[in-house]
């Protein structure tokens, strides 16, 4: 279903603010599987995310989507298979356009776009229709601009949008860490809901280890721009938040030794 | 009267003007200066074809694929080459000066004595009254043809903002005003905001330029100067409109950008009696844009201050 194989990206190379972000990144992931990818800071799993999603192109490596070979695809045509959904909750809508408009526009992604009016009665209904599963009393503001709306309602809706047309895959950017825990857990609901309901392939990007445990099927764990965990089927199910915890530390303390075993070596030898 | 018949009706003919700036610079959000160079290949082309002998119809049509053309090209510029906004407009207006020059010949072309598309509504108007050369509108004697001038201009006019609002509110028109909105969300629906760019500045340009042809034909001449100054004309009238009606809908929108230019037409008439020197109004034009754009900013400021000192006594 999803293969990367090899990839590598390194930012501003050749400049004192070099980041290699991804480093012979290879996975491979079944339909289906609702995968979650966590890590420090920087460690290139956000990256790994807009690799697939297409935000830029790698150096080296290549990206497979079912028969596909999307590596040298724009991002919009690639939007065709993949649904997104951004950390920011204003990244995912056009805030001075109506809600229904929105959506309208979701409704045809990657397809062709007609001279025929986008809001048509009864496309009006469709929209309130799946709006309303959203629980959020949406339904009876179709008409008003999307930013009139709170940060997780906008969230809801993106990820509706993002999935209203089956994607092939979804995309989820660490989309409930700008929002607050009650608000952040009503959409992680919404996220498992949609994702159960419709049995997307999804790969989800989170600093929450909780949510990681309870939505996903998998967990990759990444870090200075390689996978240096990946947890699934039994050893996923067994799995325990403090298990990962550990599994940071050990890593870190790595990095550490790394560091300091180069020092000493430093030292006396050179 | 007669002042007034002559400011609507320029006002509607420069109404086109305001609605392509609108695509550009509202739903873009593309400061495009292209508009000065493009208004007046809109009146060059419609010009030399119709003293060549073209249907002033057709003159006009053409003229405004020209300015699509050019619209086109500065899109091009901008998403192709990358190079930024502003600069893209400045070198197409540039290079659009000696095209102009080199489409009419020479640096102004007169249209008295030509056929233009108000003479299909003077056959109609004079068959209706008989033959008359003054009609009266509200005990106001007003010459058939400049009657006529302002009714194809509203008819014109009209037409152009039905289809220009049918065209934002289908499928296509939703992708375009969502790509000023927001480009990264655009991406990710699977739509190219680089081809919705060069869409909308040609549709834009396509519109400046009939503004261009029809004002080559109301005034009589094309000049290679006209188009100076008229993106400013525009976002003021952009600004007025806005402020007359404000933005609830595309259909409001669409509806402000014509009473706004008809609006600011009528103000400018009314200074020019006044006493202003004629000489002066690109300046004013300038400083009235300038107010409206900081106005906002300075209320905010202020009411905040107020509101903030309350809070804090």
């Amino acid at each position: 279903m999803l293969n990367v194989n090899n990839l590598y990206k390194t930012f501003a190379p050749g400049t004192v603010n070099e980041v290699k972000a991804l480093i012979d990144v290879s996975l491979h992931i079944e339909e289906g599987c609702f995968t979650a990818v966590i890590g420090t800071n920087g460690s290139g799993k956000s990256t790994l995310l807009n690799a697939i999603a297409g935000s830029f192109k790698p150096d080296h490596g290549r990206i497979n989507l079912f028969e596909h070979n999307i590596t040298n695809w724009p991002e919009y045509k690639r939007a065709s298979l993949i649904g997104r959904v951004f950390q920011n909750p204003f990244a995912g809508t056009a805030a001075g356009m109506t809600i229904s408009e929105n959506i309208a526009l979701a409704m045809r992604r990657g397809k062709r776009r007609p001279l025929t009016a986008a809001i048509t009665s009864r496309i009006r209904d469709e929209i309130a229709e799946r709006v309303k599963t959203l629980k959020m009393g949406l339904e009876d503001r179709l008409d008003n601009p999307i930013g009139t709306l709170s940060g997780g309602q906008r969230q809801a809706l993106t990820l509706l949008m993002a999935s209203w047309l089956r994607p092939q895959l979804l995309l989820l950017d660490e989309h409930t860490a700008a929002l607050d825990p009650k608000t952040a857990a009503k959409v992680s609901e919404i996220t498992k809901e949609i994702i159960t309901r419709e049995k997307l392939t999804a790969m989800m990007v989170t600093h929450s280890m909780q949510q990681a445990v309870d939505l996903s099927d998998r967990i990759i764990m990444m870090h200075r721009g390689r996978i240096v965990e990946d947890l699934r089927d039994e050893m996923k199910a067994r799995v325990r938040i403090s298990d990962l915890m550990q599994t940071f530390e050990r890593v870190q303390k790595l990095d550490l030794f790394d560091q300091s075993v180069a020092e000493i070596l430093e030292q006396q030898f050179v | 009267m007669g002042i007034v018949l002559s400011a609507f009706t320029i006002g509607l003919i420069l109404a086109a003007l305001t609605m392509g700036m609108l695509i550009s610079f509202r739903m873009l959000r593309f400061t495009d200066i292209t508009v000065d160079g493009s208004l007046t290949l809109g009146a060059s082309v419609a010009a030399i074809t119709i003293i060549n002998g073209w249907s002033p119809w057709l003159a006009t049509l053409v003229a405004v694929f020209s300015g699509a053309f050019a619209g086109m090209l500065t899109g091009l510029l901008y998403t192709r080459f990358n190079i930024q906004m502003i600069l893209s407009g400045i070198l197409m207006m540039t290079a659009l000066y000696s095209v102009n020059l080199r489409v009419m010949g020479r640096s102004n072309i007169p249209l008295l004595d030509t056929k233009t598309v108000t003479g299909t509504t003077e056959t109609i108007i004079t068959g209706v009254t008989g033959g008359l050369s003054q009609i009266n509108i509200m005990g106001w004697p007003v010459s058939v043809s400049d009657f006529s001038v302002f009714v194809t201009a509203l008819v014109i006019c009209i037409i152009t903002a039905l289809l220009l609002k049918y065209f934002l509110l289908t499928h296509l028109g939703t992708a375009l005003r969502a790509t000023g909105s927001n480009p990264q969300m655009v991406r990710a629906q699977g739509i190219n905001h680089k081809s919705m760019t060069v869409l909308g500045l040609s549709l834009s340009n396509g519109l400046v330029a009939l503004s261009g042809a029809l004002l080559a034909q109301y005034q009589g001449f094309a000049d290679v100067q006209m188009g100076i100054g008229m993106m400013v004309w525009g976002l003021a009238s952009i600004i007025i409109g806005e402020a007359l009606v404000g933005t609830r809908s595309i259909g409001v929108t669409i509806t402000g950008a014509i009473l706004g230019t008809i609006f600011f037409r009528l103000l400018i008439a009314i200074a020019l009696r006044w006493g202003l020197n004629p000489n002066d109004l690109k300046l004013v034009t300038a400083l009235f844009v300038f107010i409206a754009l900081v106005a906002p900013i300075w209320v905010k400021s202020l009411r905040k201050t107020i509101w903030g000192g309350l809070k804090n006594a």
